[in-house]
C-alpha cells in the first residue's frame, strides 16, 4: 500500500468571522502529484501556507509521515526544512545571485559546508537548467528563471514533498512552459507534489488525482479523467468548463 | 596673529568634530536598527514602546535632549564631556535612524521573511541573512543624509565645554575680534566634512548595488 506523506484532517481556518477553509481532509501519498483547482479567494493559498505552518490552522491536524507537526511543541523550523514551497512571486532572495540563493538554506540551515553547499547547489540548478545562470542575481533572470532556480533552492532541502502555490500565474505566456517542463519532470522522478494551479493541460498530464476546492470545502477529487470527463457535481463541471475556455485552444495543440 | 595660526587653531578641533561623529552615528545606527526590528518583528508592546521612544525623541530640539541626557549620562558614571555628548548625540539619531531602518524593513516586504521561513531559517536567521542585508542597501541614501545632520549637529557639543570647530571658532571670534572670518572657517570645515561623507557614501551605495538589468 502507498506511504501516506502527508495527511491532512478535518482542517479549519479562519480570519475572525471569516471562515476561509472548512474541514478540510486529505492525504497524498508518496509519489503522488496532487492537482488543487478552483477559483480565487477560495483558499487554496491559505492551505498551502497552513500547510507549511506559516499560517496558523484554527483547527484540524496535519501530519508530516508520522509527526503531527500542528501539536503543541512541534519545531515550526524543522518542519519546514522538510517541506519546499514554491511562491506565486518567486520571492527569490533579490540580494543574492542565483547559486547563493540555493546555497543559503543548505549552509544556514542544514550547516553543510560551503564547499560541499556548493556542489550540491550548483547540481540543483542543473536540475531544473540554469547552471550557467548560477551568477547571475534575481534582477538578470526573466521570470521563469527565477522561479525554476525557486524552485531549485526548495529541492535542494531534499524536502519530503514539494508545494506549488500558482507557480506559473505571475509568468509571462511564454515563460510559462519552461517551468511546467521542470515540473513535469520532478513528477516523474517521484517526487511527492501538492501543486495549486490553473494549468488545466499540465493538471491533466500530470496530476495523479485533482482536487475541486470552492469556497473552502473540497467539492469533489479523483483521478483527472473522472474529473474531467465524468464530473459529479455541476459545479465541478462549470468550472473546468470556464476554465478550458480559457486555456482550452493552448490544450487543443498539444 | 597670523592668519595661518588662527585657521590652525580652528581646524585643530576637526578630530574632536570627526570623533563625536564617528561615536556618535554608528551608535546611533546600532540602537537604531535594535529598535526598529523590535518595532517591525516583536509584539504589540514593544511596538508601542519604541513608537513612543521614536515620537519623544524626535519631537525635542536635539539641544535640549543633548544637556537631559548629557546629565543622566555623566550623571551615572563618571565620563568626560567629549565622550558623554557623543553617546548622548547618538541617542538623539537613534530615533531618527530606527525610523530609516523601519522604513526600509517594511520596503522589503513580508515576502522575503515568508521565503526565508519556508527554507527553514528561524525568524532570527532569516533577519540576519535576509532582511538585513537587504533592508541595509535600501538604507544608504536617507542614512547618508542622517549622517550630514549628525555631522552638524557635533557642532551641538561646543555648549558641553568640548573644543570642538564651532567652540574653537567662538573662542578665536572673541579674543581676535575676527567673528566673520572665525566662523566663516568653521562653515567651510563642516561643509567639506559633509561633502567628504556623502561622496563617500555615495560610492558605498554604488559598490554595493544589487545587480540588474535595467
Amino acid at each position: 500500500m502507498a506511504k501516506p506523506i502527508l495527511t491532512i484532517k478535518n482542517l479549519t481556518k479562519k480570519y475572525g468571522e471569516n471562515v476561509i477553509f472548512h474541514d478540510i481532509s486529505l492525504t497524498v501519498n508518496e509519489g503522488d502529484t496532487i492537482v488543487i483547482i478552483g477559483p480565487s479567494g477560495t483558499g487554496k493559498s491559505t492551505l498551502l501556507r497552513c500547510i507549511n505552518l506559516l499560517t496558523c490552522a484554527d483547527d484540524g491536524q496535519i501530519w508530516l509521515d508520522d509527526l503531527e507537526i500542528t501539536a503543541k511543541g512541534c519545531d515550526d523550523d524543522r518542519v519546514r526544512q522538510h517541506i519546499g514551497m514554491v511562491f506565486q512571486n518567486f520571492l527569490l532572495f533579490n540580494h543574492l545571485n542565483a547559486l547563493d540563493n540555493v546555497m543559503l538554506g543548505l549552509t544556514k540551515v542544514k550547516h553543510m559546508k560551503p564547499d560541499e553547499a556548493r556542489v550540491k547547489a550548483l547540481r540543483e540548478l542543473e536540475r531544473v537548467g540554469l547552471a550557467d545562470r548560477a551568477e547571475h542575481y534575481p534582477g538578470q533572470l526573466s521570470g521563469g528563471q527565477q522561479q525554476r532556480v525557486a524552485i531549485a533552492r526548495a529541492l535542494a532541502m531534499d524536502p519530503r514533498i514539494m508545494l506549488f502555490d500558482e507557480p506559473t500565474s505571475a509568468l509571462d505566456p511564454e515563460l510559462i512552459g519552461e517551468v511546467l517542463e521542470v515540473m513535469r519532470k520532478l513528477a516523474l522522478e517521484g517526487m511527492t507534489m501538492l501543486v495549486v494551479t490553473h494549468e488545466m493541460g499540465f493538471a491533466r498530464e500530470v496530476a495523479d488525482r485533482i482536487v475541486f476546492l470552492e469556497k473552502g470545502s473540497i467539492v469533489e477529487e479523483g483521478p483527472p479523467d473522472e474529473l474531467f470527463y465524468r464530473p459529479k457535481h455541476d459545479r465541478t463541471r462549470e468550472f473546468l468548463w470556464k476554465i478550458t475556455e480559457l486555456y482550452g485552444k493552448k490544450d487543443e495543440n498539444k | 596673529m597670523d592668519v595661518a595660526k588662527f585657521l590652525q587653531y580652528i581646524a585643530s578641533g576637526t578630530a574632536y568634530t570627526v570623533g563625536v561623529t564617528l561615536i556618535a552615528l554608528p551608535s546611533g545606527l546600532i540602537l537604531g536598527t535594535l529598535l526598529a526590528l523590535l518595532n517591525v518583528y516583536s509584539g504589540k508592546t514593544s511596538k508601542a514602546l519604541t513608537n513612543l521612544y521614536s515620537t519623544v525623541m524626535r519631537g525635542i530640539p536635539p539641544i535640549v535632549l543633548l544637556f537631559i541626557l548629557y546629565f543622566i549620562v555623566s550623571g551615572s558614571i563618571n565620563l568626560s564631556p567629549f565622550l558623554a555628548g557623543s553617546i548622548s548625540l547618538g541617542i538623539v539619531s537613534s530615533a531618527y535612524q530606527m525610523e530609516i531602518v523601519r522604513g526600509a524593513i517594511l520596503s522589503v516586504s513580508g515576502g522575503q521573511m515568508m521565503a526565508a521561513r519556508a527554507v527553514g531559517m528561524s525568524k532570527r536567521q532569516a533577519i540576519r541573512n535576509v532582511i538585513l542585508p537587504q533592508t541595509l542597501r535600501l538604507a544608504i541614501p536617507p542614512w547618508s543624509n542622517e549622517a550630514a545632520i549628525v555631522i552638524k549637529d557635533s557642532s551641538l557639543v561646543y555648549a558641553l565645554g568640548v573644543p570642538e570647530i564651532l567652540r574653537r571658532a567662538q573662542l578665536i571670534s572673541a579674543s581676535t575680534q575676527q567673528p566673520f572670518l572665525a566662523y566663516a572657517a568653521a562653515a567651510v570645515i563642516y561643509f567639506i566634512l559633509v561633502f567628504i561623507t556623502s561622496r563617500l557614501l555615495d560610492g558605498l551605495e554604488k559598490q554595493l548595488r544589487i545587480p540588474a538589468n535595467p
